[in-house]
């Protein structure tokens, strides 16, 4: 038996910077069993306990190791809604793979690796996915992100006519706008989309709800339910002097360019900033997506984070993938202010930082180190500093209970304090992670089948 | 879907376009914006609408051939459909209760000053519209505004049709002249900031119509942010008409040039057409 973890076969660093296509390869069927015969089937299935969907992990591992991909797919899909997106994005680290036992024996089973290799295999093969009696009563799904996504898939699958509204021209939420292309190539979205559509769900495009139709006028039009997956997608800035200068951006604006409008394309008709030096404030994902980006755009990049690498959030391996591409990092830097000429860039003013006692969040809280200002050269600076949930929906329905930034009240399973109106992922959590919602947007779906079949809807 | 049901050209480069869109239609009132694109490769364009029928199911939009996104747009003929459209977006113009208004536009800024003027109107208002313009040969939309508005100034930065100058001068005068509820202004910016100016020593409530860059037009790009007495607000979804006395138009001028060299090159690829919009409405420096 091999001891430790298969390496993912990767594009070279020095080729991948020059293009948008996908990082990381995927297994073999060769590799995929080697690694799916590292995992010891231990009792307790920590991994199944520590996944937010709960996907039965020791049994499609199981699958994999006697060569029954697509039995092993069928036991992934079972709970997870997008096992081929999840297989890419979710911070398995911290998740099935961060429980794991063999963590000192070789590492922990790459699960995420196997799950995508499942996915991307079924996908190969096309597979039709099976149809269920339908039940008669139509739901309105709001927002085509991963909450979305995952209830709408749940909803279908239980017989019910979904219908799923997009404000975007595109369907797939920050599957489609935010994540790049290089992680997540979005021919595996829109493959997510089309099984939903085979399962008959409705995808209406360029239809914002709280403005094109409200929430109540869905449920007017005959909608039994309606889930509210509108997501966490306004910007926050750090209210620093300068920020509005040319050449700063949301990191949501800078990723929508490029992943939305493929501005990095060489005749696309939507522009995008082309920077020598690139300064992304943040540590979560966002910033490791947007400074690999500005990277392929041909910019130098540095990441400036205001903890140290220990609290970075980011997926462990898109640190390791923008380190490889030559990003760099400024650790306990916090800008104070963005410099500028005649309206433009031209620099960003920090002070250095030392961590002190846990804060709420339990990640020992910076401060800033008196007599530490100095300056750093950059033509552009990308703030990813976290998401603040949309707020039409909130403006626009009557009776629909808000908290602290505008997230929507929701109990456990998605109900909300409007009967029919069900919501879930960073619409109620604030910006989180593309499996919690996907998690959420599942048990609502649930709660939504359970009030049908009670006669409270 | 989208299909556009009228092309009509206001002048050489300024059309209007019906296009089919109910569910935009629906609830699309006088200061909001759509967002559209002409195919799938199109850029998102938000455009104000400039009216809407309900019964027939089309909003129509006033655009500005300046760019390569306007320009994929214009190849498109009646009959033809475009990509996308969605809306309305933005907020509707807040004229609830008002009695006396002045409605300044400036250039293209007009076809969303019209719609205005219409609501105005329609509510029982007394309406007093300006329109500037450079030049005679690009004057639109002059007979719907006289057959709207209870007074209609027109101006031309050359002379060559109605009052020689810029909008500022019947302005002032009508508020030198007359009490007014509130002033609304729609145009290039250069032409708001100096219309603000104007009403200031009045205090006379006035509005800017914003159109910043902006891509989804639904608060997630933070594109089209703007300072508004000292606070970030987006215009896409806390506009974009905010109090014109409070915006720091420098920087929405500073931040309107963000892509300036793009677009530049973007016209030459697609061909010389570009006619300058920015000082339409009067010259100001």
């Amino acid at each position: 038996m091999n001891n430790s973890r298969i390496p993912m076969p990767v594009q070279a660093p020095e080729e991948r910077i020059k293009n948008f296509s996908e990082v990381a390869l995927g297994y073999n069927e060769e590799a995929a069993i080697s690694e799916a015969e590292r995992c010891m089937n231990c009792k307790t299935h920590p991994c199944t306990a520590a996944c937010p969907v709960g996907v039965r992990i020791p049994e499609f591992i199981a699958c994999i190791k006697e060569g029954r991909f697509e039995e092993a797919y069928s036991v992934v899909r079972a709970d997870n809604a997008l096992p081929a997106v999840c297989g890419r994005v979710c911070p398995q680290e911290r998740q099935c793979e961060g429980s794991c036992l063999r963590q000192k024996a070789g590492g922990p089973i790459a699960i995420g690796r196997l799950e995508r290799f499942v996915a991307d295999r079924h996908a190969a093969q096309g597979g039709t996915p099976s149809k269920a009696p339908a039940s008669g009563r139509k739901v309105a799904v709001v927002g085509s992100g991963p909450a979305g996504l995952a209830c709408a898939g749940e909803l279908a699958a239980r017989g019910y006519a979904v219908t799923v509204f997009e404000a975007l021209h595109l369907a797939g939420g920050v599957l489609a706008y935010g994540i790049p292309e290089f992680r997540l190539p979005k021919r595996i979205v829109n493959q997510e989309i089309a099984a939903l559509e085979e399962m008959g769900v409705t995808f209406v495009k360029n239809a914002v709800i709280g403005r094109s139709l409200t929430v109540s006028e869905l449920r007017a039009e005959g909608f039994a339910a309606v889930f509210l997956g509108t997501g966490a997608g306004l910007p926050n800035f750090m209210n620093i002097p300068g920020e509005n200068a040319r050449g700063v951006f949301s990191a949501n604006e800078y990723l929508t360019r490029i992943n939305l409008m493929k501005a990095y394309e060489e005749d696309a008709e939507t522009p995008v900033f082309r920077a020598k030096q690139v300064a992304v404030v943040g540590g979560g994902n966002v910033a490791m997506d947007a400074a690999r980006c500005a990277r392929r755009l041909g910019a130098e990049v540095t990441v400036v984070y205001r903890r140290s690498e220990e609290e970075l959030p980011a997926r462990r391996e898109e640190v390791e993938h923008a380190r490889e591409e030559g990003i760099g990092f400024a650790f306990l830097t916090n800008p104070v202010e963005v410099l500028t000429r005649e309206g433009d860039v031209c620099g960003l003013r920090c002070v250095k930082m030392q961590l002190g006692a846990p804060d709420a969040s339990g990640r020992r809280r910076p401060t800033a180190v008196a007599g530490s200002e100095h300056d750093r050269a950059a033509d552009c600076v990308i703030m990813a500093l976290g998401t603040s949930p949309n707020p039409l929906i909130g403006q626009t329905t009557e009776g629909l209970e808000l908290r602290g930034r505008g997230e929507i009240f929701a109990d456990e399973n998605g109900r909300t304090s409007l009967r029919g109106v069900y919501a879930g992922g960073d619409a109620v959590t604030g910006a989180a992670t593309v499996i919690l919602a996907m998690g959420a947007g599942k048990r609502a779906a649930r709660a939504i089948d359970e009030d049908i079949r009670s006669g409270i809807l | 879907m989208y299909r556009i049901l009228k092309k009509q050209k206001l002048n050489a480069s300024v059309v209007r376009m019906e296009i089919e869109a109910p569910l935009a239609a629906k609830h699309a009132r006088a200061g909001q914006f759509v967002i559209l694109r002409a195919d799938a490769r199109g850029e998102r364009i938000p455009l104000t609408i400039a009216a809407s029928d309900k019964a027939r199911g089309t909003v129509t939009v006033i655009y500005q051939i300046v760019g390569g996104a306007t320009m994929s747009l214009d190849r498109l003929e009646a009959g033809e459909c475009v990509a996308d459209l969605t809306g309305p977006l933005g907020r509707p113009s807040a004229i609830e209760g008002l009695k006396r208004v002045v409605v300044v536009g400036g250039g293209v800024g007009c076809a969303i000053a019209l719609p205005l003027v219409r609501a105005l109107h329609e509510q029982g208002s007394y309406v007093v519209a300006i329109a500037g313009f450079r030049t005679a040969e690009i004057v639109i939309l002059e007979e719907e505004f006289s057959a709207l508005a209870d007074e209609f100034y027109l101006t031309t930065d050359d002379g060559t049709r109605g009052e020689h100058g810029n909008v500022c001068m019947p302005l002032a005068r009508c508020i030198e002249g007359g009490k007014f509820d509130a002033v609304f202004t729609i145009g290039p910016l250069p032409m708001m900031k100096f219309v603000a100016k104007t009403t200031e020593p009045y205090k006379i409530p006035t509005i800017a119509s914003m159109n910043p860059i902006m891509i989804d037009g639904t608060g997630m790009c933070g594109c089209c942010r703007l300072t508004v007495g000292g606070e970030r607000k987006f215009a896409c979804v806390d506009g974009p008409e905010f109090d014109a006395h409070l915006i720091d138009f420098d920087e929405a001028i500073a931040r309107s040039r963000t892509y300036r060299a793009f677009e530049a090159a973007a016209r030459a690829r697609h061909c010389n057409l570009y006619q300058r919009s920015e000082n339409e409405g009067g010259r100001y420096e």
